[in-house]
């Protein structure tokens, strides 16, 4: 069968049409050494040799490791659950819900991962959900440029180096003055920060806990960032918020974070979860879709997408965002997961994170030559300083089975023999002192 | 159409009332309607310096979100604070209840760039057509 609906006609009325002599000169602009070397496919294979060919690519995944690899993205139990009610085929094949007359469970299914978001968060208002949790940064920080029509935009430099990353990528094109405050001593550096929050600053960013775990009370830069008129934007890990102080509590006005840990499989590059939520009046800026509560003609409970005026099929190339999707399936997830736990299972899964994270702390610190750092408190995530090179460290306990951290070097100057280790409510006490047993024998 | 005899149209279809050195502005009747049920309008900030025919305003309805043009070069002197809660004044009463804001006006010469009621009606027929 021929899967090419073009016949050699076809092809050459429309080059003779936009005036290419050939497909090569259609495809001139491409760089030579991009191209393809050959088309030349190899022989089809039958379904078996392609499964055989695939696990065997799988079984090169290093995946019986043990995980205190944490960074962003971290190992938690996943409920039965969420796996069985997010593969119902009634939201598994649903295209977007448009017609809201005919998509009220999903309708409904998102209004309720809002509503748990606001919960969460402590702020008024979420959106249904964004791609992940660098983008959701991204967009909080457009909603600030906006919101205020200034330029500046402060950021702590514990925020993820990814997410860092990935704002200065999108914003490449906008004149955007950013400004990154050192972190001291494990937390935000309020000395310098100060010096630069001004009349011209649309936001101040942070982390927290923030990328080196470090748990920080926020309220009182906040309340300096409100009164030089500029939004204060937290990008959270949702687990921590079963104890620490929500984002609503500290005055943040846009909390965002990655929603992975609420249910979400660790893959390689996801699909993960952008949330965003934030007090009412910013509530026009927001990108993305939102689903409301309303009532029919019969007075009955139902729901639609709201707010849509701010969204790029009605307010085009001035709309809040180019993002007029969500990652719907990834926001069940994460509404089954919040369900499933409850409030006070939610505040449980935390509390164990924090102990399981403080008894490995003990644990490691008794190892000769290691330090762990403690200028401020942690949650589930910790630094630890090695007498040697984090990178090597975390090769050779591979090799006794250990996922054992991230090495600090890659992202941050100077910091070659530090690791950053995440220690979830799945990691058992006997799990952590094997990992302190194999890190002494690696030193 | 209402088309009030004394403003000064944009083909925009804002309209300005002028006092003096000072401009009241609004969408006309005939834009409120064409934008159908109105839910929300952006207002300038108050002392925002605005250019003839710069964005200075937004208005989303059920069917569209639409910039507003500012019709005079100046400064933001007032803004309707009513039209937060009720936008629906729009709708109802374009060119009293309804209006945007005011502003002092910098340049008296721009004026004649702005239709007068007679022109506006006329261009409003064209568009009909």
């Amino acid at each position: 069968m021929n899967y090419i609906p073009h016949t050699p006609e076809d092809i050459q009325q429309m080059l003779a049409t936009i005036g290419a002599k050939s497909i090569d000169e259609l495809f001139k602009d491409i760089p030579e050494e991009l191209k393809p070397k050959s088309f030349n496919l190899p022989a089809s294979k039958s379904e078996y040799q392609v499964t055989q060919s695939l696990q065997k690519l799988s079984a090169k995944n290093a995946a019986g490791l043990v995980n205190f690899l944490g960074a962003g993205f971290y190992d938690h139990i996943i409920p039965a659950a969420v796996d069985s009610l997010s593969s119902r085929p009634e939201f598994y094949t649903a295209y977007t819900p448009y017609q809201p007359e005919c998509s009220q469970g999903w309708l409904q299914a998102i209004y309720e991962y809002q509503s748990l978001i606001c919960e969460l968060t402590g702020l008024d208002v979420s959106n249904a959900s964004l791609y992940d949790g660098g983008t959701a940064l991204f967009e909080s920080a457009m909603m600030a440029l906006r919101h205020t029509g200034r330029n500046k935009i402060i950021l702590d430099s514990g925020v993820n180096l990814i997410y860092r990353t990935m704002l200065y990528t999108y914003t490449s094109n906008l004149a955007i003055e950013f400004v990154e405050i050192p972190v001291a001593h494990g937390q935000s550096c309020r000395e310098e920060l100060f010096k630069y929050l001004d009349d011209k600053t649309a936001a101040v960013i942070f982390q927290n806990p923030n990328f080196f775990g470090a748990v920080d009370d926020y309220s009182d830069i906040v309340e300096r960032v409100h009164k030089c008129g500029a939004l204060a934007i937290a990008s959270v890990y949702p687990i921590s918020l079963g104890m620490l102080k929500t984002p609503g509590e500290m005055g943040f006005d846009i909390a965002t974070g990655e929603g992975q840990s609420l249910g979400i499989l660790l893959s390689f590059g996801g699909p993960y979860l952008g949330f965003m939520a934030a007090r009412s009046q910013l509530v026009r800026q927001m990108p993305g879709r939102i689903v409301g509560a309303t009532v029919d003609s019969d007075g009955k409970r139902g729901f639609v997408l709201t707010l849509q005026a701010r969204e790029q099929h009605i307010r085009r190339q001035k709309a809040t965002s180019n993002i007029c999707s969500n990652e719907a399936l990834c926001a069940l997830r994460a509404a089954v997961f919040m369900s499933l736990l409850g409030r006070e299972g939610f505040k449980e899964l935390a509390e164990h994170n924090y102990q399981k994270a403080e008894f490995a702390k003990e644990t490691l610190s008794r190892i000769n030559g290691v330090q762990v750092k403690r200028s401020s408190p942690t949650f589930n995530e910790f630094t630890v300083l090695l007498p040697r090179q984090a990178d090597e460290v975390v090769q050779r306990m591979i090799e006794k089975g250990f996922a054992c951290g991230f090495p600090l070097g890659r992202f941050y100057k100077g910091m070659d023999n530090y690791l950053l280790v995440a220690v979830t409510e799945k990691r058992t006490k006997e799990e952590i002192c094997r990992l302190a047993d194999s890190l002494e024998a690696v030193l | 159409m209402n088309i009030p005899k004394d403003f000064f149209y944009t083909k925009d279809h804002e309209w300005a009332r002028i006092e003096g050195k000072i401009a009241y502005v609004g969408i006309t009747d005939y834009a409120a309607h064409s934008l159908g049920d109105i839910t929300f309008v952006e207002l300038p900030k108050i002392n925002e310096t605005l250019k003839q025919a710069g964005h200075c305003a937004t208005v989303e309805s059920v069917k569209a979100a639409s910039d507003v043009y500012a019709p005079l070069s100046g400064k933001v002197l007032t803004v309707n604070t009513q039209l937060a809660a009720n936008p629906e004044l729009i709708n109802q009463s374009a060119y009293e209840k309804g209006y945007f804001f005011s502003m002092e006006f910098s340049n008296e010469t721009e004026k004649a760039k702005l239709m007068d009621a007679a022109g506006y009606q006329k261009y409003v027929e064209g568009i009909a057509e």
